[in-house]
C-alpha cells in the first residue's frame, strides 16, 4: 500500500454563493415547506473531504445539481462525483453522506447514494457497497470508520 | 521606634529567599512604613543593613540591596537631606559594577531618579557618575528582559532630566546607547529603546556633534526594525500594541535629520514592498520625515518619493467608480488605508515645497490621460487600465490641488484649458481659442472620464476655499488664477452638467450622475467672491428643481437631484449665505411649497410632500415657510372635504399629516422654531375641526386619516413646551365644550341613563373626543387641564361606552395629577385623591343598593362602583368588558406612579378570575379573558400611552414591586382548585405578568416559579388561541435554562421540563414555539449527565419526529438538537 495522499493536489472550485431563502420568513404560518434540492445540499457541502481540509463543495464532489429530491415519494438520490477516478476515498466519501443524511433527514426517507456515471473505475462496486444496507451497519460498527466519518462531518470553522 | 530585633526579623524573612513572596512583600512594607513614619531613620536602617549590603555570599547581598532599594522606591515622595541622597547614589551607582546585584542597583538608582523636587533630588554631578558607571560597568543585551527593561528606564530618566549633564558625556552616550539597543526583541524594552533615540537626536541636534559621526552606526541598529513585525495580538499584562511601537519607531526615524541619507532609501524601498502593513507604515513615517527633515534635505528625493508615491496611488486604488446615490458626496471609489496615508503624504510634501509641483505636472503618464478621456465617451466602456488611469490620475491632481492656493493654481493653469478643450468646451477657430457661451449645443459626446476630472478638480478648489474660510472671515479668492478660471467657464460648465442630467442614452445612469455631482459641486462655492456668480447659481437651482417637480416618477435622477438639493440647502445653512439664501427660498422652497400645497403637479403627492420635508428641513426658515404652506393646504384641504364633500382632499390630509409625523417631527430638536409652528399647525387643527359642522369617516381612506390626526396630534404635545401644551388643551377643551360631547358630562353615571346612551356618538364627536384624549395622554404633569373633574367625568362615561382612548387618557391623568395630600401644587385643582373619588365612588343610582344583594360579603374590599360592574353585579356583558379594560388603564396609570390604589385594582381583575367570585358565580369567559389581558396591559410598555416620550410618571422598579404581590396571590389561587377555564385564565394572567417583568427578576426566583411556568405552559398549549402569550412565557423558561441559577432548579425539574417541552416540540400552532422549544432541549444539556441521560429515548423520539416538521428553521434546529443528543451516549445515532 502506498502511503500518502491520493490525490495530492485537487482542484478547488470557488465556492457557491449561498443562496439566502427570502421566502421562507414572510409566508404564513401554516404553509408547509417542503423538503427540497437545497436544502439537503445544505445538508451535506459542508462535510469535509477525508483527505483535504476542503468541503465536498469546494471540490464539487457534490453539487446542487446532483441532490434529486421527491418529498411526496420520500426519496433522495444524492449522485457525486470523486475527483480521482480510481479514488479509495469513494466509499467513505459516500458513508459521510449517507450518515449525514440519516441523521438529518425524517425516517420515512429512502436515501440512495451512487457514484457519478463513468467517474470512477469500480462504479458498480461502490455503488453496491453504499446502498447495502446490511454493509453499511456492519461499516459503522468498526470504530475506526465511525471515527473518521465523525471527523469527516464535524463543522468546519468557518 | 522599631526594635532592633524586630527589624533584624524583616531583614531575615526578606533576604531568605526560601520564605514566601507575601511574607517578604509584608516585611518589606513594614519596613518602609516604619521609615515613612520616622520611627526608623535611612541612616539606622542602613547601620543595621551593613551586613547585608557588603557580605560576600552573592544571594544575600543581592536581596540586601534590593531591599533597599524597594524601600527608597517607596519613599519617593519622603524628604531626605542632600547628603543622604548623595551617599545613596554614590553607592547604587558604584554597585552597579556588582553584576550579581545589578537588580538591586538598578531599582535604586531609577527610585532615586524618580525623587521629587521637594524631597531632595540628585544633583547633575552625581547623575554623571551614575550614568558614567552605568555606561561603563552594565551590559544591557547580557541581562534579562526586566532588568533591561529597568536599564533603559534608568537611560530614559537621565536623558530626560539631566540632558545638560549627559551631553557632556559625547561620543561615549551614543556608543552606549547602540550597543545597547542593538538586537533589542522585547517589545517592552523596545518602546523605551526608541524613545531614548529621540531623546539623543534632541541632546545632539549639531550637525558636527556627536550623533552625526555616529548616525550611520546607530541608524543601523533601530532602522532594522522597520517595518515593524509584531504578531502579538493580545498581551494582556503590558498593553503593548503594535501602532504603539510603530509610532514609537516612526518617531524614532524622523527624529532628526542627522538620519536623512540612511532613512529615505529604506522607507522608498519598504513602499515598493507588496505587504501592505510595510506600506502604510513607510508612508506615515516618510511624513513624519519630511515634515522634520525640512525642505533642503528632502528635495534631493523628489524625484524617487514622486516615483513611489504614484506607483503607490496606482496599486491602492481599485477600478470600480460607483454611481450610486450614497456617492454623490463621497468620492465613489472604495478608500483604503494605504490610499488614505497616500492621500495625505502628497498633500504635506505639496504644502510644504510647491516645487515638488513641478515633478506632478511634468509626469508623462499624467499628461496622457487627456487622450485617455477623450478615446471613451463611457466610463463602462473603458478597459480596466484606463478606468484606473482616470480615477489615479484625478485623485492625484485633487489632491495636489487641495493642498494650497499656489499649487491649487498651478494645476488649473496647467490642466483646466486642456480639460475644458477635451470636453469640447473651448472651440479652436482661427483667431485663438474661443470659449463657449451662452446658447451653444453641448456636443453630443459625454466624456466620462473628463467630466468625472472635472468634477473632482472643481471639488478640490471648493474644499480650498472651504478650508480657510475657517480661519479668516472674508475670503478673497477672486483675484487668484483658479478662481477667474473657473468663472471664465463656470457658465458652459454648468450648461453641460445639466445637460449630462437630461441625457437618455443608454449609459444615462452615469451620465445623470455624473451631472448632478458636477451641478452640486459647481452650486456649493463659498462666499462672495465665488467664481459661479448669482444668477448662475440659480441657474443650478432652477435646473435641479425642475427634474424633482417633472412628472419623471421615483427615479434615479430625482432621487440625485433631491440630495444634491439638500446638500446645497445645508451647505447655505452652515455657512451663512444670506444672498445664496434667498435665491434657494425663492427657487426650491418657495417652488416646492406651493407645489405641496396645491398638489396639482406630475408627481405622486407622497413623493411631492417627500422632497418638499427633505429641502426644507435643512433650514429653519423653510421649514417655517413649510409648515405654514401645509398647514393652509391642510386646512383648505378638509373645509373643501366638509364643504364640498370631496373625499380625494381627505386623502390628501392624511398623506400631508403622515409626513409631518414621519418626517418631520422625529428632527425637531435639530431645527429650531419647529416645535412652535407645529402647536401653531395643532391648534389651526382645532379650528378647522371646530368650523366643520358634519365629519363622517365611513368611506374608504377615512379612518386613515382619523388615525393620522390622532398620532400627529400627540406626537405635537409629546414634544411641546408646558406653555404650548397648555395653549392647546386650552383650545381643545373649548372645542369639546362647544360639541354635543358637553351634554355627556351631565349624564348621570346611572345604569338607565348609560342604556340611553347606547346610540353611538356622532362621528364628529367621537372624532373630538379621540384627539382630546390623545392630547391629554400626551400632556406633561406640569399642563394644565381646566376643569379636570368634569372631564373625568366625560372620560368615565366614554369609557362605559367603549372608548379605550377615554380610558387610556383617564390612565394617563391618573398617572400624573398632582398629590392633594402633600400640599404641594395642584396643577389643575383636582389632586389625585379627587380624581381617584370621581372614578371609584361614582356610584350608579340604581335605585337598588347594590351590596345589598344578600351575600353581602364582598371579599376584595374593594366596594367601588367600577369594581361592581367588573365583576357583573350589573349591566350587560359589554359594560363588564368595558369596564375591564378601563380599569385595567387606569390601573397602569396608578402602578407606574407607584400608588397603592393599584393594588385595589388587581384585586379586582383576581377575583374576575375566580371560578366562584365574591357575586357567587363564575363571569362570563370573555369577561374572564378580558380581565386575564388587563394584565397585559398593566405591566406591558405601551406605545400609545403611559410611556417616556408622553411624560408618563415612572416609579423605577414598579414592576418588581407588584411582581412580588401579585405572584403570591395568582399563585395560591391557581394551586387551590380551580375551573378548567377559570385555572387558564389564571395562568394567562400569570403569563402576562412574568413574561413582562425584567429577566433578573425571575433568574432570582427561579425555583419557586419553574414550576409554575412548567404547569401554564401545558395549560397554554391546549389551545391556539394563547398562542403569543404561550410564546411570550416559553421565552421566559429559555432564559432561565441558559443561566446558572436557573440550571440548578431546572435539574431538580428536569423530568417534567421535558416532559413538557416534548410536548411543545409538536405544538402546530405557532412555529416559533416548536422552535424554541427544541432550543431548550439542546440548552438542557449543560445539565449533570446522570440527571439527563434517563430522558434520553424520550427526547430522541420526539425529535425524530421534528425533524419532518413543515417548517424549515425548526427541522434545523432539531438536527442540531438530535445530534447533540445522541452524542451524550457512547454510541452513536441509531439507525
Amino acid at each position: 500500500m502506498v502511503s500518502g495522499l491520493i490525490n495530492e493536489n485537487p482542484i478547488i472550485y470557488p465556492k457557491k454563493e449561498r443562496r439566502l431563502r427570502t421566502d421562507s420568513s414572510n409566508t404564513d404560518e401554516f404553509t408547509p415547506e417542503p423538503i427540497d434540492q437545497l436544502e439537503i445540499f445544505d445538508h451535506i457541502r459542508d462535510i469535509k473531504d477525508p483527505e483535504h481540509p476542503n468541503t465536498l463543495e469546494d471540490l464539487r464532489v457534490v453539487t446542487e445539481d446532483s441532490v434529486e429530491v421527491d418529498d411526496d415519494n420520500s426519496y433522495v438520490r444524492v449522485t457525486f462525483t470523486p475527483t480521482m477516478e480510481h479514488c479509495s476515498m469513494a466509499t467513505i466519501i459516500g458513508l459521510c453522506v449517507r450518515v449525514k443524511l440519516l441523521r438529518s433527514l425524517p425516517a420515512r426517507y429512502k436515501i440512495d447514494i451512487r457514484v457519478a456515471p463513468g467517474s470512477h473505475a469500480t462504479e458498480d462496486a461502490v455503488n453496491k457497497q453504499l446502498n447495502d444496507k446490511e454493509r453499511v451497519a456492519a461499516a459503522l460498527e468498526n470504530p475506526n470508520l465511525v471515527e473518521m466519518v465523525d471527523e469527516c462531518l464535524l463543522p468546519s470553522a468557518e | 521606634m522599631v526594635e532592633t530585633n524586630q527589624l533584624t526579623q524583616y531583614l531575615e524573612t526578606f533576604v531568605d529567599i526560601t520564605r514566601s513572596p507575601t511574607e517578604q512583600d509584608d516585611s518589606r512594607k513594614a519596613i518602609a512604613s516604619s521609615l515613612d513614619n520616622d520611627s526608623l531613620s535611612i541612616n539606622q536602617l542602613v547601620r543595621e543593613m551593613e551586613l547585608y549590603l557588603t557580605t560576600t555570599d552573592n544571594v544575600v547581598r543581592a536581596r540586601g540591596i534590593l531591599l533597599l532599594a524597594e524601600v527608597l522606591d517607596s519613599l519617593k515622595a519622603k524628604p531626605l537631606t542632600n547628603a543622604i541622597v548623595h551617599t545613596l547614589v554614590g553607592f547604587f551607582s558604584e554597585k552597579l559594577a556588582d553584576w550579581r546585584a545589578l537588580r538591586g542597583a538598578l531599582v535604586g538608582c531609577l527610585a532615586l531618579m524618580k525623587r521629587k523636587d521637594v524631597a531632595g533630588v540628585v544633583t547633575h554631578i552625581d547623575a554623571q557618575a551614575m550614568a558614567k558607571s552605568m555606561l561603563q560597568n552594565v551590559q544591557l543585551q547580557a541581562l534579562a528582559p526586566h532588568d533591561r527593561k529597568l536599564g533603559f528606564e534608568l537611560l530614559e530618566f537621565l536623558l530626560q532630566q539631566y540632558s545638560e549633564a549627559m551631553s557632556t558625556m559625547g561620543n561615549l552616550l551614543v556608543y552606549a546607547t547602540c550597543e545597547a539597543i542593538d538586537g533589542e526583541k522585547d517589545p517592552q524594552c523596545l518602546i523605551v529603546a526608541f524613545h531614548l533615540i529621540e531623546l539623543l537626536a534632541q541632546l545632539f541636534p549639531s550637525p558636527s556633534g556627536p550623533l552625526a559621526s555616529d548616525a550611520s552606526d546607530l541608524f543601523e541598529v533601530f532602522g532594522c526594525y522597520f517595518p515593524l513585525h509584531f504578531t502579538h495580538t493580545k498581551d494582556d499584562e503590558t498593553n503593548i500594541r503594535r501602532e504603539d511601537l510603530a509610532r514609537g519607531l516612526s518617531l524614532a526615524i524622523s527624529s532628526t535629520p542627522l538620519f536623512e541619507p540612511y532613512a529615505i532609501p529604506l522607507l522608498l524601498e519598504k513602499l515598493s514592498s507588496s505587504l501592505p502593513i510595510a506600506k502604510v507604515d513607510s508612508l506615515k513615517c516618510l511624513k513624519d520625515c519630511a515634515m522634520k527633515y525640512g525642505v533642503d534635505r528632502m528635495k534631493k528625493h523628489y524625484g524617487a518619493l514622486w516615483s513611489a508615491l504614484k506607483d503607490t496611488f496606482y496599486s491602492s486604488t481599485g477600478t470600480h467608480l460607483s454611481f450610486a446615490l450614497e456617492s454623490i458626496t463621497s468620492p465613489g471609489f472604495e478608500i483604503n488605508e494605504i490610499h488614505n496615508e497616500a492621500v495625505s503624504l502628497l498633500q504635506r510634501l505639496v504644502e510644504q515645497d510647491i516645487s515638488f509641483l513641478g515633478f506632478v505636472v511634468e509626469d508623462i503618464r499624467i499628461n496622457t490621460v487627456f487622450d485617455t478621456i477623450s478615446r471613451y465617451s463611457q466610463f463602462r466602456g473603458m478597459p480596466d487600465t484606463s478606468k484606473l488611469e482616470v480615477l489615479v490620475i484625478s485623485q492625484i491632481l485633487s489632491v495636489s490641488a487641495k493642498a494650497s492656493v499656489q499649487s491649487c493654481n498651478i494645476i488649473f493653469q496647467t490642466f483646466f484649458f486642456r480639460l475644458m478643450n477635451t470636453l469640447g468646451i473651448v472651440e479652436k477657430t482661427s483667431n485663438g481659442d474661443v470659449v463657449q457661451n451662452g446658447n451653444f449645443t453641448v456636443s453630443t459626446r459625454l466624456y466620462h472620464g473628463g467630466l468625472h476630472l472635472c468634477i473632482e478638480l472643481l471639488a478640490a478648489s471648493k474644499d480650498l476655499t472651504l478650508g480657510f474660510e475657517e480661519c479668516s472671515p472674508t475670503p478673497d479668492c477672486a483675484q487668484e488664477s483658479w478662481c477667474s478660471m473657473v468663472k471664465r467657464f463656470s457658465v458652459p460648465l454648468i450648461q453641460v452638467f445639466a445637460s449630462a442630467v437630461y441625457s437618455s442614452s443608454d449609459d444615462s445612469v452615469a451620465d445623470v450622475y455624473l451631472g448632478v455631482k458636477g451641478l452640486l459641486t459647481m452650486g456649493m462655492f463659498w462666499g462672495g467672491s465665488s467664481p459661479v456668480s448669482r444668477s448662475e447659481f440659480e441657474k443650478i437651482l432652477v435646473t435641479l428643481t425642475s427634474i424633482i417637480t417633472s412628472k419623471s416618477g421615483k427615479t434615479m435622477v430625482w432621487e440625485l437631484a433631491l440630495k444634491a438639493l439638500v446638500w446645497i440647502g445645508s451647505f447655505i445653512d452652515r455657512y451663512h449665505e444670506t444672498d445664496k439664501a434667498r435665491s434657494y427660498m425663492s427657487i426650491v422652497v418657495d417652488k416646492l411649497v406651493s407645489l405641496a400645497c396645491s398638489g396639482h403637479c406630475g408627481l405622486p403627492y407622497p413623493m411631492m410632500l417627500e422632497a418638499t420635508s427633505e429641502v426644507c428641513s435643512t433650514g429653519s426658515k423653510y421649514v417655517e415657510k413649510m409648515v405654514l404652506g401645509l398647514e393652509e393646504a391642510f386646512c383648505s384641504s378638509l373645509s373643501d372635504f366638509y364643504v364640498n364633500g370631496n373625499f380625494k382632499s381627505v386623502d390628501k390630509c392624511s398623506h400631508l399629516l403622515g409626513c409631518l409625523t414621519n418626517k418631520l417631527l422625529p428632527r425637531v430638536a435639530e431645527i429650531d422654531g419647529l416645535e412652535k409652528l407645529l402647536v401653531h399647525f395643532a391648534i389651526s387643527m382645532w379650528n378647522q375641526i371646530e368650523s366643520c359642522g358634519v365629519f363622517s369617516c365611513d368611506f374608504n381612506g377615512g379612518q386613515e386619516f382619523v388615525e393620522a390626526a390622532i398620532t400627529i396630534m400627540g406626537q405635537i404635545v409629546g414634544i411641546a413646551l408646558v406653555d404650548s401644551q397648555n395653549s392647546i388643551i386650552q383650545k381643545a377643551y373649548r372645542v369639546v365644550l362647544s360639541s354635543t360631547l358637553a351634554a355627556m358630562e351631565s349624564i348621570p353615571l346611572t345604569f338607565v341613563a348609560l342604556e340611553d346612551l347606547q346610540r353611538d356618538l356622532s362621528t364628529r364627536d367621537e372624532l373630538i373626543l379621540s384627539l382630546f384624549a390623545s392630547i391629554i395622554i400626551a400632556a406633561s404633569p406640569a399642563a394644565s387641564i381646566p376643569d379636570a373633574r368634569s372631564l373625568i367625568h366625560l372620560f368615565l362615561v366614554s369609557l362605559h361606552k367603549g372608548y379605550i382612548p377615554a380610558a387610556q387618557a383617564l390612565g394617563s391623568m391618573v398617572n400624573k395629577l398632582g398629590r392633594g395630600t402633600g400640599g404641594t401644587y395642584i396643577t389643575s385643582g383636582c389632586s389625585l385623591e379627587e380624581a381617584c373619588d370621581i372614578i371609584f365612588q361614582a356610584d350608579f343610582a340604581s335605585g337598588e343598593k347594590i351590596s345589598s344583594n344578600g351575600s353581602g360579603k364582598i371579599i376584595c374590599g374593594s366596594e367601588t362602583t367600577l369594581s361592581k360592574i367588573c365583576l357583573g353585579f350589573c349591566g350587560s356583558l359589554e359594560h363588564q368588558t368595558h369596564a375591564i379594560t378601563g380599569l385595567a388603564w387606569i390601573g397602569k396609570g396608578l402602578l407606574m406612579r407607584g400608588d397603592e390604589r393599584v393594588n385595589e385594582i388587581a384585586l379586582v381583575l383576581v377575583e374576575c378570575l375566580k371560578s366562584t367570585n365574591c357575586s357567587g358565580h363564575a363571569l362570563h369567559p370573555s369577561a374572564m379573558k378580558h380581565a386575564a389581558d388587563a394584565f397585559s396591559i398593566l405591566m406591558s410598555d405601551s406605545e400609545v400611552c403611559l410611556n417616556r416620550k408622553f411624560h408618563a410618571v415612572i416609579r423605577p422598579l414598579y414592576k418588581q414591586r407588584f411582581f412580588s404581590k401579585i405572584v403570591p396571590i395568582l399563585e395560591s389561587l391557581i394551586m387551590n382548585f380551580q375551573t378548567p377555564l377559570s385555572r387558564k385564565m389564571l395562568h394567562v394572567a400569570l403569563a402576562h405578568v412574568i413574561s413582562n417583568v425584567p429577566v433578573t427578576v425571575i433568574l432570582d426566583n427561579t425555583k419557586k416559579l419553574q414550576p409554575m411556568i412548567l404547569e401554564g405552559l401545558s395549560v397554554l398549549s391546549i389551545d391556539s388561541v394563547e398562542k403569543e402569550t404561550l410564546f411570550s412565557l416559553l421565552l421566559v423558561l429559555s432564559g432561565t435554562l441558559t443561566d446558572t441559577k436557573g440550571q440548578q432548579s431546572a435539574e431538580d425539574n428536569a423530568h417534567i421540563i421535558i416532559e413538557c417541552l416534548v410536548k411543545l416540540t409538536s405544538y402546530p400552532n405557532l412555529m416559533v414555539v416548536r422552535e424554541t422549544a427544541i432550543q431548550c432541549l439542546l440548552a438542557l444539556l449543560e445539565l449533570p449527565h446522570r440527571r439527563i441521560y434517563p430522558f434520553r429515548i424520550q427526547v430522541l423520539q420526539a425529535i425524530a419526529k421534528s425533524l419532518d416538521d413543515p417548517k424549515r428553521r425548526v427541522r434545523g434546529e432539531a438536527i442540531k438538537c438530535r445530534q447533540a443528543w445522541a452524542s451524550i451516549t457512547s454510541t452513536n445515532i441509531p439507525f
